[in-house]
């Protein structure tokens, strides 16, 4: 992975030690709170409901075993022994308090961590595919242009004060787990004609207020152009992109003004330009020293199945269904990749304790090369396991509270904070998931159900991706009461889809029979081998409205 | 924002945020800081809570809190309590996690 050279640890270093003397200065009164805000939130700080809260970034979700161990510390030390992992794969600590944030951010200095680009109207951590590196069907691993884009944005002046938050992620196979399409910038690497690496970019992809779909406006930018292409899409948005009002100072909403074609026609012009300067071109040189950090690692030559796996899974039943829902398949033969469910039954998706880091950081550095990911549907990923450990990881996963087999059933949610901590909300998410979660929680009756996504946000700032569930929630108030209003059809893959409203709000002791009536009805309707997804998008949403209205 | 305040309130509280750990208080009769709203100075009426508010924002410049503001309350025999769910929230915790901190010290808000 990633190692910081010279500069990254001096910059990170001077920016603590900077933050310290700002957070004395406001403690001591010398800054006012309007002066001090925007400082606070260039490094992460936000104030919720209770505390302050700290955003700390784990550039395109991957950790080696220390920089999670000292997560685990820094939750012990400073906060109540607990961390929120995010849809932007980063880690959110909920109490943290302000006198203890320089701390905080000096102790992750330490094991090369900070919280810069997870606020403020800049380019935000890069996100990308938990599986980069060991997908079957990778065309190049993705953090090596995630991590690029990353060295080119951190502070970069000219994109430092933009219209609004900037938000890029980057896959690297034709199954798309990061959900490109909903963000500002979504790169998909794709190989042309002739057998060379480029990248397909799509623009003007959201959630929030206004969602939107991102739209392709190329198909194939060489790689030594990356740089300078998307300084002309950087370019084009801060020049036209609307400052006047907030709600429409995303790309989004330029790029739907003007329109894709016009979008393209623009950057198209600004490449051309910075082309003709000659600036920004990649040199190989320099794509082969960042890729050599995610070099593959020193995988052992196996068979492509092992007796110790299938026995195991003969023998323990519970073994077996975790194998069937968490496992996926990796590049490498006799090498599977872990999925690690932070969705207990009745738990709080994406939290985890600093004593289940302390165990995970254990089992990758044992099992999985001393590295692991963060996925934006908030769980994590062992990216490299040898089958023959995995009843091993299994047991070890299970002595921590970490052995949930649910990945992509019913009960993995994703959910923001919501009422419960975050001052923006309009109604509680989480204990939303957890009531559905325990509503649901008979295995079998999982497996049934399939494959189903439902994502809970407590306002319309979408932080739990809700317009892209299968199922969506959206927390609403009505004066001071919670309502939640429902979306199907939503998908965050690469046929992303925005759900559509399926009719009026439900209180909060309505939704989760009103969620039981939708899969009762998907059950009702579906065909041999249909995904609820593939259901919905068959019949449409007519027969939900019905069984979810017509009787009340 | 969801509302935390309603037009015609007849009693509110005052609270902010604790400047150094971000802690939920409540202003008192006597202009302090209180962790518990059982200690909340109340308002009664509009023109009294915009009396309330304007003391409040006079400790702004001591440093001591951050971004004050009045809310609605209600009062019966267990006390003070908050009328909204927002407001019930930040007196006594979120309502999951129920075995740390205010959620744990203050059993019986969260109904
Ligand atoms: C608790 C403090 C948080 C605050 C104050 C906050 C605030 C916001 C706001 C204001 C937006 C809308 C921005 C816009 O449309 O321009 C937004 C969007 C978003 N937030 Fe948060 N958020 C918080 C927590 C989180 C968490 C915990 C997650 C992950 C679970 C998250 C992930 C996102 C995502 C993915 C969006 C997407 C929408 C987009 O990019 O269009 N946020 N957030
Ligand atoms: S969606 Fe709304 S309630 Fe949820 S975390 Fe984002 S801002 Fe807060």
């Amino acid at each position: 992975m990633y190692r910081y050279d010279e500069f990254d640890h001096q910059l990170v270093n001077e920016r603590v030690a900077q933050f310290r003397g700002q957070v004395a200065r406001r403690l001591s009164g010398e800054l006012t709170e309007d002066e001090f805000k925007p400082l606070r939130l260039m490094n992460g700080v936000y104030l919720q409901l209770h505390a302050y809260m700290l955003r700390v970034a784990i550039p395109y979700g991957t950790l080696s075993s220390k920089q999670l161990r000292m997560l685990a510390h820094i939750g012990r030390k400073y906060d109540r022994g607990y961390g929120h992992f995010t849809t932007r794969q980063n880690l959110q600590y909920n109490w943290p308090a302000l006198k203890d944030m320089p701390d905080v951010l000096h102790d992750l200095a330490t094991v090369e961590m900070h919280a810069i680009q997870t606020s403020g109207n800049c380019i935000r951590n890069v996100t990308s595919d938990q599986y980069a590196g060991a997908a079957k069907d990778e065309i190049e691993d993705p953090r090596i242009v995630s991590e690029i884009i990353r060295q080119w944005s951190t502070f970069h002046p000219e994109f430092s004060f933009l219209p609004r938050k900037f938000k890029i992620a980057v896959s690297g196979t034709p199954d798309d787990r990061a959900a490109i399409r909903v963000h500002d910038i979504g790169i998909q690497i794709v190989r042309n004609g002739k057998g060379e690496i480029g990248y397909e970019v799509y623009v003007g992809g959201g959630l929030g207020r206004t969602p939107m779909i991102g739209k392709k406006i190329a198909d194939f930018v060489p790689k030594e152009d990356l740089l300078a292409y998307l300084e002309a899409v950087m370019r084009v948005y801060n020049m036209y992109g609307r400052r006047d009002n907030i709600y429409k100072a995303r790309i989004k909403i330029l790029v739907h003004e003007i329109g894709a074609e016009e979008m393209k026609r623009q950057v198209d012009a600004e490449f051309a330009e910075i082309r003709k300067t000659g600036a920004l071109h990649l040199p190989a040189e320099e794509v082969a020293r960042i890729q050599a950090y995610f070099a593959p690692p020193a995988y052992e030559t196996l068979p492509d199945e092992s007796t110790e796996l299938n026995k195991a899974v003969l023998a323990d039943r519970d073994f077996a269904n975790w194998v069937k829902s968490n496992i996926a398949a990796h590049r490498v033969p006799g090498y599977a990749i872990v999925n690690i469910s932070l969705k207990p039954i009745g738990g709080t998706p994406g939290d985890c304790s600093s004593d289940q880091m302390d165990a995970v950081a254990d089992i990758a550095e044992k099992y999985s090369f001393d590295e692991l990911r963060v996925t934006h549907e908030q769980n994590l990923t062992l990216a490299d396991v040898r089958k023959k450990d995995l009843p091993a990881v299994h047991a070890a996963l299970k002595a921590a509270g970490l052995a949930t087999a649910n990945i992509n059933l019913i009960t993995d949610q994703i959910a923001c904070p919501g009422l419960d901590y975050c001052a923006l909300a309009n109604a509680r998410s989480i204990p939303l998931a957890q009531q559905i979660s325990e509503r649901f929680s008979d295995l079998d009756r999982q497996h049934d159900i399939g494959e189903l996504k439902i994502n809970t946000s407590g306002c319309i700032n979408a932080c739990g991706h809700h317009h892209v569930g299968h199922i969506g929630i959206l927390g609403v108030d009505k004066k001071g009461v919670e309502y939640y209003q429902v979306t199907l059809g939503g998908a965050a893959d690469e046929k992303t889809a925005i759900g559509d409203i399926v009719g009026p709000a439900f209180t909060e002791e309505q939704i989760v029979d009103a969620i039981e009536t939708i899969v009762t009805t998907y059950l009702g309707l579906r065909q041999p081998g249909e995904r609820f997804i593939d259901t919905y998008r068959r019949t449409g949403i007519d027969p939900f409205k019905e069984s979810l209205y017509a009787t009340h | 924002m969801a509302q935390h305040s309603r037009k015609g309130a007849q009693f509110q509280a005052l609270t902010a945020n604790r400047l150094a750990d971000g802690i939920v208080v409540y202003l008192t009769a006597d202009d302090r800081w209180s962790e518990s709203l059982q200690e909340a100075d109340v308002a009664d009426g509009k023109a009294d809570g915009e009396a309330l508010l304007a003391r409040a924002q006079a400790t702004v410049a001591t440093n001591i809190v951050v971004e004050p503001y009045l809310f609605e309350v209600t009062r019966d025999e267990d006390g003070i309590r908050a009328a909204s769910v927002r407001e019930t929230i930040r007196q006594a915790g979120p309502t999951v996690r129920l075995d740390l901190g205010k959620q744990a010290e203050l059993p019986g808000v969260h109904r």
